[in-house]
């Protein structure tokens, strides 16, 4: 009975926890990228960097808050620090699309030139960021690191294999949880969310219904820079600030948007998890979990690993391929334009 | 009238605008840097004309520049390195073996595939379980090999090595490789559309950067392979040559500069040939009724499949063709480097930035696409200097200590990722034909 | 009305009507001009000469986002309902512009269409054509306007589901919507019609009641089949 408990909470400890966290995080940045794919219908390779900018000022408020000594120990002070952060990305978004994107969309260009256009805006922000706070790694995580810690969870359970609760774990679960309940209530319950969702339906019949375009591309880019601010400062916090990772973060955000169904916001949180998950499950090394549920006595030589922990990040790739070949529509059937 | 002197002799002008800053570079900073910026704008230039044989041509948008690059590069390791017999006698074996149940596996799968496609339920399945049988296999034979190859003086070699070929070979045996990759990809990716296209290129081009990243039995990942043998002479025997101290002393150069210059001139003269051969090549096929075809393809692809043309097998071959001309363009990349980084290989920055080279140069021109690429390589080096000096001489009536022009001067770096990005989004919405447009032909 | 798509001309001076009340056909061959007659009206297309007149107003600069505020409908003949999203919000968008309380006009369409009402909470892609088209036709409905407009709204349907959806249009036009309605049915149509309009390449043929069109020998051999 131990052994299981033990093979349970070593899982829990270094995949379940660590794959919610990574998925909340993916399934926040790709619900930013399957809205812009559904209502403005262009794949934004800007996105990455819209999280980096995001996290980027809430970065620097919360060295301002810092420097006259606000804190709300034990959480992070990065925290109270989103909502500027948020407000700031918001008009620089808004700005980005009133001087780029709109010239475009007045020309009806097609998805791939948007798709061109939105790697300029990734070349500009991401100068831009490494320009105002440097390339370097930022660390800005203050308050407690731990809600619970392995040696506390051994003493209270008695078991061999200890769990524990990183803070920033808990924040981005708990906050990821939030937002995602937000929008959806947004989405289904507001007049404005469902006029959204009929402009990303049909965009013809959506117009001859009296939806006004120019206030859903309002409300679409306010929603996209609200989710990247926060999905980019979760993920600041978790692992580091460090302006090139957003860049790299962009094809697994891409993976969940389409693995889950492009356009689609349900598609993207489960895409999210799907992606985050299968990482860490194809790259986890078993031997102990085997050891411990195995009969007493057998010996396991390898680590148990199906592939090798460089090639986490190719898993996503490989699973993206496989839906673009297999089912490009993805799992909940979103858009294929 | 100026106006339309501009426009007709607009690619000539443009070139020469480009030689001149080449010069400009040249009298200012060094020859020696004018001439390495030289020889990487010429490979840059070679990649953006692959990309614009695929974009130009088909329409195709293959984001995956980097991946056929890396695998040219690869080439070029496993034509002209020295075997490691010791390295085959421990773990050949179990490399093919392991190489033996990959091409089983797929080979099984290809096969079966027509027989099974009916069965919707299950054909997936089936493919599935195959692949992990094939791949539980691999493992199996595959792993101990890697491990007794690995082990064999690892901070020397650690990997199989090459076939000890002239390095030449392996510039068309890189475009090959790439060609053949190419050719896989093309038939499960192809008929995906375009932007949905520029995602599956790029995912794989990761993963292939991925795993020579991390095969080090194969490419020593990231402990680099050094040393690469050369098709040009090395600066040291250069040095010692009785001849070259003469030229050396007529030129009133010193010795080393002199032998760096030349090695220098012999690379750009070797990328020149391949250029304009493949420049020669890549014009007779557009004039030729094939161009035509493809032209008509690209711009109606309906009404061209309607009257029958192979839209499908047409597309493939441009990508083919294109892709291996990157391969060739990355297998001289890292004959100029002289080494094998794969750690280098950035998907996310370079391939974008090919692609700024096409569009900014005039997309659908090779011509244009050459431009491009010259133009975009230089900037994107030359932004560093030239912004340093800008905000040098802005800052200077700050204080020397002040920690504002500090953090500009730091800055100056990042100023280029900026610039090329507004330059792109400039070039896309008054400019979208590029810099030399695609000439109509009737 | 003079204007087509482009440089060439589709209607070449046609004119059609309909007063309150009243269900006006117009019918003709493919390539008439039958739709383009209709999304002429609606402001969907710009016109060359001619005017659309409302209510006694010149709408013919209007855009159709505003035509629908003066109380113009239209169901268009594809892609004319939101198949993501559920029969209750697809009425609910019919009635976007509206600020007052909808739910008379909800239950006015669900007393008109009952089975809409039995599946209000699915996604309107997951109904049958007929069904759908009913949602198309509640989803124009829900602004209360005074003309509704239908681009062959029995297309691809089965002839029973033809029939209930005329009976469903002669009972709106009842409560004194007046009906505008381009159809491919010819036959079905006129016998319904107050008004009819035949079209042939963009030119008005002929011109009467329904049942005058459906008497007229010409009519009948050239497009009913006799």
């Amino acid at each position: 009975m131990t052994d299981l408990l033990n093979a349970i909470v070593l899982l829990s400890n270094f995949l379940i926890i660590p794959g919610l966290t990574y998925g909340s995080q993916l399934a926040l940045g790709a619900l930013g990228v399957t809205l812009v794919y559904g209502v403005l219908r262009f794949s934004n390779f800007g996105h990455g960097e819209t999280m980096s900018f995001g996290a980027m000022v809430t970065i620097l408020t919360t060295w301002g808050l810092q420097s006259i000594g606000v804190s709300i120990h034990p959480l992070p002070t990065a925290l109270i620090a989103i909502p500027v952060g948020i407000i700031v990305t918001i008009f620089f978004t808004l700005l980005i699309d009133q001087t780029v994107y709109k010239y475009h969309r007045t020309r009806k260009a097609n998805p791939v030139t948007f798709l061109i256009v939105s790697i300029g805006v990734m070349f500009f922000m991401g100068g831009l960021i490494r320009f105002i706070i440097g390339p370097g790694d930022q660390i800005f995580f203050d308050g407690t690191r731990f809600i619970l810690k392995a040696k506390e969870f051994k003493e209270l359970t008695g078991l061999d294999e200890g769990l524990s609760l990183k803070m920033t774990q808990g924040v981005t679960i708990i906050t990821a949880i939030i937002i995602v309940a937000g929008l959806f209530w947004f989405l289904n319950h507001t007049r404005t969310g469902k006029s959204m969702r009929a402009y990303s339906d049909n965009e013809n019949l959506a117009l001859l219904s009296g939806i006004n375009p120019r206030k859903v591309v309002l409300v679409t880019w306010i929603l996209v820079a609200t989710l990247a601010t926060i999905a980019g400062t979760l993920y600041g916090l978790d692992k580091s600030f460090k302006p090139f990772v957003y860049m790299q973060l962009l094809l697994p955000i891409f993976a969940s948007a389409i693995v889950g169904g492009v356009g689609n916001p349900v598609g993207a949180i489960v895409g999210g998890y799907v992606i985050a998950f299968s990482e860490l499950i194809m790259t986890f090394a078993y031997k102990k979990v085997v050891l411990y549920l195995a009969p007493e006595g057998t010996t396991v030589d390898s680590l148990i690993q199906l592939l090798g922990t460089n090639y986490k990040i190719a898993v996503s790739f490989i699973i993206l391929v496989i839906v673009l070949i297999i089912r490009p529509t993805g799992i909940f059937q979103g858009k294929t334009l | 009238m100026k106006a339309s002197f501009f426009q007709k002799h607009r690619s000539v002008l443009l070139f020469s605008f480009m030689g001149t800053l080449l010069i400009l570079v040249g009298v200012f900073q060094s020859w020696s840097v004018a001439l390495t910026i030289f020889n990487l704008c010429l490979v840059s230039a070679i990649m953006a004309l692959g990309v614009n044989i695929q974009w130009g041509y088909a329409g195709l948008f293959n984001v995956g520049v980097m991946g056929f690059a890396a695998l040219g590069g690869l080439a070029s390791v496993l034509i002209s390195m020295p075997r490691v017999d010791e390295a085959w006698k421990a773990g050949g074996f179990g490399i093919l073996a392991g190489f033996l149940i990959i091409v089983t596996t797929v080979m099984t799968c290809l096969i079966i595939w027509p027989k099974i496609k009916k069965n919707k339920r299950w054909r997936y399945w089936i493919i599935f379980i195959l692949v992990i049988l094939g791949y539980s296999g691999l493992r199996i034979f595959f792993d101990p090999g890697v491990r007794a190859i690995e082990d064999v003086n690892p901070s020397v070699t650690g990997y199989l090595g090459g076939l000890g070929l002239p390095i030449l070979v392996a510039w068309p045996v890189g475009g090959i490789l790439a060609a053949g990759v190419a050719f896989v990809i093309g038939k499960v990716a192809l008929g995906l559309r375009s932007d949905y296209l520029a995602i599956a290129t790029l995912g794989i081009s990761e993963i292939i950067i991925i795993i020579i990243k991390n095969e080090e039995w194969l490419t020593r990942g990231v402990k680099n392979v050094n040393g690469l043998p050369r098709p040009v002479p090395y600066e040291v025997d250069l040095q010692q040559a009785a001849w070259f101290q003469d030229w050396a002393l007529f030129l009133d150069l010193p010795l080393d500069d002199a032998s760096s210059l030349l090695v220098k001139v012999c690379y750009a003269l070797l990328f020149i040939v391949v250029i304009a051969v493949l420049l020669w090549l890549s014009e007779t096929a557009l004039r030729s009724p094939w161009g035509r075809m493809m032209r008509a393809i690209r711009d109606n692809e309906v009404a061209a499949g309607a009257m029958g043309k192979n839209v499908t097998w047409q597309h493939l071959r441009v990508f083919v063709i294109g892709s291996a001309v990157i391969g060739m363009a990355g297998a001289m990349l890292t004959t100029l480097d002289g080494q094998f980084t794969p750690v280098g290989y950035q998907p996310l920055r370079f391939t974008f930035l090919i692609w700024v080279m096409v569009i900014i140069g005039g997309s659908g021109n090779n011509w244009g696409a050459i431009l491009g690429g010259f133009f975009i390589w230089f900037f994107w080096i030359e932004a560093e200097p030239i912004g340093l000096w800008i905000i040098a001489h802005l800052t200077s009536s700050m204080e020397p200590a002040s920690p504002i022009r500090a953090h500009l001067l730091e800055g100056a770096a990042h100023m280029r990722l900026m610039t090329v990005g507004i330059i792109l989004l400039v070039t896309l919405r008054y400019a979208p034909e590029g810099l030399i447009p695609e000439k109509k032909r009737m | 009305m003079t204007g087509g798509y482009g440089a060439a001309d589709i209607l070449h001076d046609c004119t059609i009507g309909v007063e309150k009340g009243q269900i006006a056909v117009v019918v003709g061959p493919n390539g008439a001009g039958k739709s383009t007659a209709m999304k002429a009206v609606f402001g969907m297309l710009p016109l060359r000469s001619g005017q659309v007149i409302f209510n006694g107003e010149d709408v013919t600069q209007l855009k159709p986002e505003d035509r629908v505020l003066r109380g113009m409908s239209f169901v268009p003949q594809n892609q004319n309902v939101f198949t993501s999203m559920s029969v209750e919000e697809n009425l609910e968008m019919g009635a976007f512009i509206r600020t007052d309380d909808i739910t008379d006009s909800l239950n006015q369409v669900y007393d008109l269409f009952p089975v809409l009402k039995e599946k209000r909470k699915q996604p309107a892609g997951q109904l049958s054509g007929g069904q759908r088209q009913q949602v198309a036709v509640g989803r124009a409905l829900m602004t209360q306007p005074k003309v509704l407009m239908l681009d062959e709204p029995t297309a691809g349907v089965s002839p029973i589901v033809m029939d209930e959806l005329f009976d469903r249009i002669i009972e709106i036009a009842r409560m004194g919507v007046a009906i505008l309605m381009v159809e491919q049915n010819a036959k079905q149509a006129l016998e319904i019609a107050d008004k009819g309009f035949v079209l042939v390449q963009g030119h008005n043929k002929f011109t009467n009641s329904g049942k005058a069109l459906l008497a007229n020998q010409e009519v009948r051999r050239a497009f009913l089949g006799g």
